[in-house]
């Protein structure tokens, strides 16, 4: 009697599903085999085809999406027969997506994606060449920012038109460096002024440069100081690691000193670098150009943007870009891959609105704009396009960089000294990059 | 098998088949074998392409190199199992370390989830005022979602601006404890939400068992002068015995699974130290595009559970004495 009870509600109590039970979906699988063959049109000139419907799949969920769905409205309203429809997903779930979506012939496009991707889904056939776009548009590395355009290759070939690049900042809170006496309208630039802001700082009783252990954003703020010191994640066919190198140790261990002396508190927690900055806790914060937007929302705060101080030899800043992609149909169409073309061409050359989003826009001509010079706080990490620190064009380089993040979380939390957990993390990594090789048979 | 189809058949006719071999064959009886399967069929072609064809999937995938986006997809033996027992392969180390924070988690978990439920469904089967009321809230926080939860409590842990931290100081406790970023607090937080936000799903469970066992039973316990104690460990215990026994299997099952949780309260940090299996394996499958690796690594997890929910049957077999 109790047994037959038990098992109706133990049906019902698995059909209500487990707490805590994550569900793992196995993408379709299939062939992705075909290629797009020679990309069809004049190179995205212009198109006279008949009417197309053109899919395209972004991960702009914040605010940077309103202002791109407007500029797929205006170049729909230019182009009658070219109709771009957009679907936005969150970017981890857009990169799981993709790759299904596109061999089972449901996928999009065009796909935006972030540079740092592009080699894997290029290395796992998902994206095109767009060489014949950027010869036919006579797009060439001078109307970019040359650190930008050299991200978009692979094997030497372009996968990539980049649209715009977001690199690190450096936001300064102008009330807390008041009140310690400091000058708002000069926040530091070197080594020396940095930590001299930082001791006065102190003597206000303010924990002036709150130090996250989390990829955001004490990760990329270590990634920018090592590229600074002179150092580099990876060696130049990224075959090796070399973040243990004693640039990156240095790097490291100036951070770690920093919350040794007390200018960051210790187990600093996910974004509580940024919050403490927007509530006037903490002085200085190198986060994301992503975050203008945010702060201007909150017009009583007084606070600045500039390019990264220079700490080691030389100036260095993390970056990603953005890039648009042209996906490989298992129905080749060639009318759908001109006008994917044309729609390209006309974003980037239309991406000072973009700017507005808070990016960089990747385009000279754009950033030579008066427009773009008006938009202050954008252009002020203009400069940073020139040193920009952009993670290499090999596959499967996430886990790996992944690797990177999480040694640097054992040394700021403490657990290991800089030197041990770099050393640790690199032999993982070494293992990781030989995976890779063996996987992608580069 | 033989005997499920025996029983089914036998049901069919009064009296049972005298000589079974015998009749096989005619198609009345060819009929009357197929009718359990057809009262089973909606749910197991259901079963059939949701369960079994993953599983034999898996173990088709965990012996291959398989990125479904690649053409090349060697065979590769039982090498994606040796590597997780190899200690110079890439993911040994945080296999084994995955495999020992969902262990952590799961030990410290399934006693206070079996545990305080329990006591929350007693009280909470008492008749008083408000009792609806307080029923509704303990089971309010299990139907917010992971994220939800995890959001919430990152904040409010947050080791130096969180509410958490801010009132132990203000009533002059410690207020620099790391809740999230270090061991052993970040089990204690991870635990703790776990039992916050799910005990009151177990507690309705227990209420229905609770509501099931007979009030006579304790008119009677009480008549022969049993006290509460006694009353608690000679009815309620044994009537609940079934209950027990899914809670604790289904329990210890979800504990097991735990993903959502560090993924967004710890993070896996210190390091990832806090990184669970199913999160390792979603990790290794999905954004590492390594299926193989991925299917091994959940077989051989599924095995380790399959071992853990014997042992648990085994203590708990209802027995019809």
């Amino acid at each position: 009697m109790i047994h037959n009870d038990m098992s109706r509600r133990r049906l019902l109590g698995l059909g209500l599903g487990l707490g805590a039970a994550a569900s793992l979906t196995l993408a379709g699988c299939g062939g992705g085999d075909d290629d797009a063959g020679p990309a069809a049109g004049n190179g995205g000139k212009d198109y006279t085809g008949p009417k197309v419907d053109l899919k395209l799949w972004n991960g702009f969920t914040g605010g940077d999406g309103d202002i791109f769905k407007a500029l797929v409205n205006q170049f729909n309203t230019e182009h009658p027969n070219i109709a771009v429809t957009i679907a936005t997903y969150q970017w981890d779930d857009y990169y799981n997506k993709l790759p299904g979506a596109a061999s089972s012939g449901n996928g999009p496009d065009i796909a935006v994606m972030h540079m740092d991707q592009l080699a894997t889904f290029a290395a796992r056939g998902v994206i095109s060449e767009l060489d014949d776009v950027a010869k036919n548009l006579e797009l060439s590395e001078g109307d970019f920012a040359p650190t930008v355009w050299q991200g978009g290759l692979y094997n030497k070939k372009r996968y990539g038109i980049p649209l715009d690049m977001h690199p690190l900042g450096f936001y300064y809170n102008k009330a807390v460096m008041q009140k310690a006496g400091l000058d708002p309208n000069k926040p530091p630039t070197t080594r020396d002024e940095y930590t001299a802001a930082l001791t006065e700082l102190k003597k206000s009783g303010v924990q002036g440069f709150w130090i996250s252990p989390f990829q955001f954003t004490g990760g990329m703020t270590f990634y920018s100081l090592l590229h600074q010191w002179g150092g580099s994640v990876f060696d130049g066919e990224a075959a090796k690691a070399t973040f243990n190198s004693d640039q990156a140790v240095e790097a490291c261990t100036w951070l770690t000193d920093l919350i040794k002396q007390g200018h960051s508190p210790a187990n600093v927690g996910q974004d509580a670098d940024y919050l403490a900055l927007k509530s006037g806790k903490n002085a200085f914060n190198w986060n994301g150009i992503w975050q203008i937007n945010d702060l201007k929302k909150s017009p009583e705060l007084q606070w600045g943007v500039a390019p990264l101080p220079q700490i080691g030899t030389k100036p260095a800043a993390w970056a990603n870009s953005h890039n648009f992609t042209i996906v490989k149909q298992r129905a080749n169409d060639a009318n759908k891959v001109s006008a994917s073309k044309v729609f390209i061409n006309w974003l980037s050359q239309h991406s000072l609105d973009w700017a507005k989003g808070g990016q960089v826009p990747a385009r000279k001509t754009v950033r030579e704009d008066a427009g773009f010079k008006a938009l202050t706080e954008v252009n002020a990490l203009a400069p940073e396009l020139e040193y920009a620190a952009f993670p290499p064009a090999t596959p499967g380089l996430g886990e790996v960089m992944t690797t990177f993040y999480n040694s640097f979380n054992e040394a700021a939390l403490g657990k290991k000294s800089p030197k041990q957990a770099l050393d640790d993390g690199v032999t993982k990594a070494n293992k990781q990059l030989e995976d890779n090789r063996k996987k992608y048979g580069s | 098998m033989a005997d499920v189809i025996e029983v089914g058949a036998a049901r069919g006719d009064a009296p049972p088949p005298a000589a079974g071999a015998a009749r096989r064959g005619t198609s009345a009886d060819r009929a009357k074998r197929a009718t359990p399967y057809l009262f089973l069929a909606p749910y197991l072609i259901l079963f059939g392409i949701f369960g079994l064809l993953p599983i034999v999937l898996g173990l088709w995938l965990s012996v291959h190199q398989w990125d479904f986006q690649l053409p090349n997809r060697p065979f590769v033996g039982l090498d994606n199992y040796t590597d997780l027992f190899s200690s110079d392969s890439a993911v040994y180390a945080d296999w084994w370390q995955s495999v020992r924070a969902t262990a952590i988690f799961t030990v410290l978990s399934v006693p206070l989830l079996v545990v305080i439920p329990l006591g929350l469904a007693l009280l909470l089967n008492r008749s008083f005022p408000g009792r609806t009321f307080f029923r509704a809230i303990y089971f309010a926080p299990y139907v917010l979602g992971v994220a939800v939860i995890g959001l919430l409590w990152r904040f409010l842990l947050d080791a130096n601006l969180g509410l958490v931290n801010s009132l132990l100081g203000a009533v002059g406790l410690p207020a620099d404890t790391p809740w999230v970023t270090d061991v052993p607090w970040a089990w204690v937080s991870l635990v703790g939400v776990t039992v916050w936000w799910t005990s009151g799903f177990n507690a309705v469970i227990y209420l229905a068992g609770l509501q099931d066992i007979p009030a006579e039973l304790y008119e009677a316990a009480k008549v022969d002068g049993a006290s509460a104690w006694e009353r608690f460990r000679h009815v309620t215990l044994p009537g609940l015995r079934p209950v027990l026994l899914f809670v604790i299997t289904t329990t210890v099952l979800a504990s097991a699974n735990v993903f959502g949780q560090s993924f967004l309260i710890t993070q896996g940090a210190p390091g990832t130290e806090t990184r669970s299996v199913v999160w390792f394996i979603v990790e290794e499958g999905l954004r590492d595009n390594d299926a193989g690796r991925a299917a091994a690594m959940s077989i051989v997890f599924a095995l380790m559970l399959a071992v853990v929910s014997i042992a648990n049957f085994r203590l708990f077999r209802y027995r019809e004495d």
